[in-house]
């Protein structure tokens, strides 16, 4: 499966990441080189094999639906780029 | 005071011959001179460091002390301590002052260490050499012109190069081990799950794991009889009883079964680290362990299956670093879709931005199973030929690294040859195998070489006994990069 320019543009977009039209080619390139060695993985046989997604195929803990923490607002958005009136500012989306 | 240990130094302080204040100044008065041209610290803040030397002094004065009290320790950067900043490398979080302490960070104040400084690092530990940080690349001890090693490699650096006893660290594909092997010193990656992730920025959860530097495998025993234990907060930390690391320092290496996988010496290993590598070997033998061949021929796809799993986490973790709630946000942008993209493009490296989108793809539409799923059924044949080698042995030994450090720049342009320089270490955590990295000698240019010792699933203690017990007989881990002491 080759990657093309019209990839590299459509996971950009999926990754909320600028590329500038003329680093897409040079992405690409670099791209392809990854999937390159990514695509060794084709040539094992895998059928049967059950995927592993924990090392020693635990089940994440669970815990009681309950409130333990504290309410810690004002020290969190002390740090965020635009607050106001306790409310974290974005770009007006809605017209 | 240059060349002690941790457990020295403790002994010291405990004997009240130095107080931790008079400890810290010596260390950050290092980190200050040599530190800077090392390029290891982003952030050093000498009146907090000293308000806790001083707390640390009280403790040791009533005698309260434990066996870290008053040490000072480097973090690297990619741990939340509060009020401290914590970067992880990268320019999306270089205004980022933690609001909370991570948990380890909790563990070793509460042990009555102390913060000497935050250490430089890969962005978001993505990287083997130390040069994706927004920070600029830390240069190694031993040679100036040759990388520390990555992604830990402000740490690895501050270790080797005395700026301090001992250091923390995260390894999520080598990022432990092989900055310790490039650097002269020893490192651990625990099994999955002992050390907990809460406050540990995260790249890959389910690699990711946190684990320690020193100079002797017992001060990582130390250290790591603080930083293991359950938390609550991150729902992959195991509910085990605690373990004292050091119980089975002492005991002789006689019957030990030694696991050598004829992979880790095949093509592609170099001669004068294969020579180091051996001889280490030799010497276990003459301290009465066996040697076994093993075999885990699964292990050349562990590269592949990394930089497909590896990223494909990374993407879905860093989707958090949008520009609304902390962190760098684009001075200028014309909606919010262009707010994000802008912010992700200015805030993220080139090595950053290339995890994300692989990881994208690999999780996008129609590629899921080809990609995601594939390499996770790759990750258990890898997994099961460590299990079937364990079998057959109690500690597995091999290189670190096919090389030793190589030169600044020298694998900056060319992301697959940087990413097949972890072969040796990938594999281990693929598997959630405890894994450490010692001084084993050196090769060309005097360059350190690094013995990996790879153990069963919370078999840390074994794994140390054979590391002290080499170090008992060697003496390659006192060793001093040239230059370091008069500066």
């Amino acid at each position: 499966m080759a990657l093309t320019l019209d990839n590299v543009k459509r996971i950009a977009n999926l990754a909320r990441i600028e590329v500038a039209p003329h680093e897409a080619e040079r992405v690409l390139a670099q791209l392809t080189g990854i999937f390159g060695l990514i695509e060794e993985m084709q040539a094992v046989n895998t059928d049967g094999i059950v995927p592993m997604s924990h090392s020693q195929d635990r089940v994440l803990r669970l815990r009681e639906d309950a409130v333990t923490g504290s309410d810690q607002h004002t020290l969190f958005q002390a740090i965020a780029p635009q607050v106001e009136a306790g409310l974290y500012l974005v770009p007006k989306v809605i017209e | 005071m240059l060349n002690l240990t941790v457990k020295q130094l403790a002994a010291e302080l405990a004997a009240k011959r130095v107080s931790s204040v008079e400890v810290t100044q010596y260390f950050i008065k290092r980190i200050n001179a040599l530190g800077k041209a090392l390029n290891a610290f982003i952030s050093v803040d000498e009146a907090r460091s000293l308000a806790s030397a001083r707390a640390a002094d009280q403790l040791l004065a009533a005698g309260k002390g434990g066996p870290l009290t008053g040490i000072p320790l480097a973090h690297k950067d990619i741990f939340c301590a509060k009020g401290w900043l914590a970067t992880c490398g990268s320019r999306i979080l270089s205004n980022f002052v933690a609001p909370y302490d991570a948990h380890v960070i909790e563990r070793f104040d509460q042990a009555g260490a102390v913060i000497a400084g935050k250490t430089n690092m890969d962005e978001f530990a993505m990287g083997s050499s130390n040069e994706t940080s927004f920070y600029g690349p830390v240069k190694n001890p031993w040679d100036n012109a040759a990388v520390p090693g990555g992604s830990s490699g402000g740490s690895a650096a501050a270790v080797a190069a005395r700026l301090v006893p001992a250091a923390t660290g995260t390894d999520t594909g080598g990022s432990i081990r092989q900055p310790a092997a490039f650097t002269g010193i020893c490192g651990l990656k625990p099994t999955y799950g002992v050390v907990s992730r809460y406050g540990m920025i995260a790249f890959a959860s389910s690699l990711d794991q946190g684990g320690p530097f020193a100079r002797t495998a017992e001060d990582l025993a130390l250290l790591l009889n603080v930083m293991a234990g359950f938390d609550a907060r991150d729902s992959t930390s195991l509910q085990r009883e605690p373990e004292d690391y050091a119980r089975e320092l002492a005991q002789p290496l006689q019957g030990l079964r030694i696991g050598l996988p004829a992979e880790f010496f095949a093509a592609g290993l170099a001669s004068d680290v294969a020579r180091a590598v051996d001889a280490a070997i030799a010497e276990f033998r003459r301290l009465g362990c066996e040697t076994v061949e093993v075999r885990l021929p699964n292990m050349r796809l562990s590269v592949p299956v990394y930089y497909v799993l590896a990223p494909a986490e990374a993407s879905s973790n860093l989707a958090r670093f949008d520009g609304v709630r902390y962190g760098y946000r684009a001075p200028e942008y014309s909606d919010l879709l262009d707010m994000y993209c802008k912010t992700r493009a200015q805030g993220f490296g080139a090595e950053v931005k290339r995890r994300i989108l692989i990881g994208t793809y690999v999780l996008s539409h129609g590629y899921y199973d080809a990609y995601y799923i594939k390499a996770q059924k790759l990750r258990r044949l890898i997994a099961q030929d460590f299990a079937e080698a364990f079998r057959r042995c109690d500690v597995i030994m091999g290189p670190t690294t096919p090389t030793t450090a190589f030169n600044l720049g020298e694998k900056a342009g060319d992301p697959v040859q940087m990413y097949l320089s972890d072969i040796y270490t990938i594999a281990v955590n693929l598997a959630g195998l405890p894994g450490m990295s010692i001084p084993a000698g050196f090769g060309a240019g005097n360059h350190p070489v690094g013995l990996q010792l790879i153990g069963n699933y919370f078999r840390e203690a074994k794994m140390l006994n054979a590391a002290h017990q080499y170090q008992q007989v060697t003496d390659w881990h006192l060793r001093l990069p040239p230059g370091i002491e008069a500066k």
